[in-house]
């Protein structure tokens, strides 16, 4: 991944900035220049609340290069508070405890590692509530 | 103007790991074949489906050196892009050449050749039709997304492993009366619930393969046909073509399939049908979950009783509605940009008659679809015989 790229996404994979349309509310994420609900092109700078629960979830036992020091790894669906759906990895529990409608927070992690470069690539991931 | 049209030839060559063959030689040898049966002796226009030459064989420009190399320059050739549906959409932009009067004679091919890269940079290509920004950057594979689906669908309908099964026992058993088939080898449920896990719950006798295959189809308005060799000719009667979020988690429901339920609507709308006018089906079977909520999607299956379709019998060549009769990208092959388009040929050979131990009785109107991604784009067509 270019170093440009990666920059430019911080926002979201740090911070979890999205957009709030102006005219009827609705949450983009990552922000959008126009609202696919109701087409309006003003928005608002809010920060996703980290809790939320799984929707659903698989175990990648096969993964892409960048990955494959962490199979098996479980990633899932979450939708969080403000109805707004993010994907991502779940992680800080065994992998036979994880159901689908369970509470999840979002906290800040190591995603990958650039094989050639070693430069780390940080983001969002999904652990358990009540854990 | 605006003319019907009909398919009038139709070529493809054997699927699977052609290492002996390039990229250029399987096209041409899939359109030659096609050029042969329709008996034509020029072609006025060419579309190309091909979704990754670049990841795969460092080529792009791929329209060009295809005219090139079958000897067709200086004709106009355009290379499709829609993920796993470019094969598809290549059809869609053949009919509007020939529907508008543009062009006479149109030469719709679909080529990928995923082998000349390893397992990991045939992985990299394929996840390019997820979200890289927000999908593939987090882990998720294709199987990983499919998987999401399957699980959501089995928790949420009560559909079993055994019926994702069923899919993959019934596409194999139609591929073994395929010559064409990269894989035409029975497998039983047992086979696939033993095999060898991928990403929960899907195992590998879920997924489709990794395929080098081509496979062409020549367009030309249905008056003309009969000019040319004299196959049944088969008009494709309903073209509907959709678009999504590339990207799962931001639909509503990751079970349903959107796209291909809008593209399945303008379909049966331009070809006067109802879901229960089709006789037989070609569709996206990239994991065995994807025809479970494709039948869903297009009316053929209820929401949410889709798996019920393999499973009781329905969807086998003897059945009421056989689904996948040419093994479908499970068991046929899934050489990306090419299957939209061996979808059509398929069709194509049972409405002839020509589909040798796999044919379905008195076959005259089919459908295909085609899905790019987890059902970020579709494409379907309908087709009948025009007598
Ligand atoms: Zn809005």
């Amino acid at each position: 991944m270019s170093v440009p790229s990666y920059w430019r996404e911080m926002p979201q994979r740090y911070r979890l900035e999205a957009a709030r349309c102006l005219n009827c509310g609705k949450i983009s994420f990552p922000p959008r220049k126009i609202c696919p609900s109701c087409k309006e092109r003003s928005f608002e700078t809010v920060q996703l609340e980290r809790e939320g629960k799984l929707l659903t979830f698989t175990i990648i036992r096969v993964a892409p290069s960048v990955f494959t020091d962490q199979v098996p790894y479980a990633i899932g669906i979450v939708e969080l508070k403000q109805n707004v759906r993010i994907l991502c990895q779940i992680v800080d529990c065994r992998l036979d405890e994880i159901k689908s409608g369970m509470p999840v927070s979002i906290e800040f992690r190591r995603v990958s590692e650039d094989g050639e470069a070693g430069v780390i690539h940080y983001g969002y991931k999904a652990v358990p509530k009540d854990h | 103007m605006n003319r019907d049209v009909a398919v009038i030839g139709v070529g493809m060559n054997h699927w699977g790991e052609l290492w002996e063959k390039s990229l250029r030689d399987i096209f041409v040898e899939a359109a030659l074949a096609a050029i042969d049966d329709a008996g034509v002796d020029h072609i006025d226009a060419m579309y190309i489906g091909n979704m990754s030459s670049g990841l795969f064989n460092g080529q792009e420009h791929l329209a060009s050196l295809m005219a090139d190399y079958l000897g067709q320059s200086p004709i106009p050739a355009t290379r499709i892009e829609s993920a796993c549906a470019s094969g598809g959409l290549a059809v869609k932009q053949g009919c509007i050449e020939v529907m508008s009067g543009m062009r006479d004679i149109v030469l719709v091919g679909g080529v990928e050749k995923m082998t000349d890269v390893g397992t990991d940079e045939a992985t990299f290509a394929l996840a390019s039709a997820a979200d890289q920004t927000y999908e593939v950057y987090q882990g998720v594979t294709f199987p990983g997304l499919y998987a999401m689906i399957a699980r959501m669908h089995m928790e949420k309908y009560g559909t079993t492993r055994e019926q994702l099964a069923q899919v993959a026992v019934k596409n194999h058993y139609h591929a073994s009366m395929n010559p064409m088939a990269q894989y035409p080898q029975k497998i039983t449920i047992e086979d696939v619930i033993h095999s060898v896990m991928i990403a929960d719950p899907l195992r590998i006798l879920d997924c489709s393969p990794i395929t080098d295959g081509a496979a062409a189809i020549i367009l030309c308005p249905l008056e003309m046909a009969h000019r040319f060799k004299n196959h049944i000719p088969v008009k494709i009667s309903g073209i509907g073509h959709a678009t999504d979020s590339i990207a799962l988690h931001t639909r509503e429901d990751p079970t349903a399939l959107p796209a291909t339920t809008a593209a399945a609507r303008k379909a049966y709308k331009m070809a006067d049908k109802k879901p229960e006018d089709i006789q037989l089906l070609e569709v996206h079977d990239c994991f065995t979950i994807a025809e479970i909520c494709v039948l869903e999607a297009l009316g053929i299956m209820e929401k949410g009783r889709g798996g019920e379709a393999a499973a009781s019998g329905l969807t086998w060549l003897d059945g009421k509605i056989p689904v996948n009769t040419s093994g479908g990208l499970k068991a046929k092959g899934h050489p990306v940009g090419a299957t939209g388009v061996a979808q059509i040929i398929e069709i194509v050979t049972q409405i002839r008659g020509e589909a040798g131990d796999r044919q379905v009785d008195k076959a005259r109107i089919g459908l295909t679809q085609n899905m790019g991604g987890s059902g970020g784009s579709t494409v379907v067509h309908i087709l009948e015989a025009a007598q």
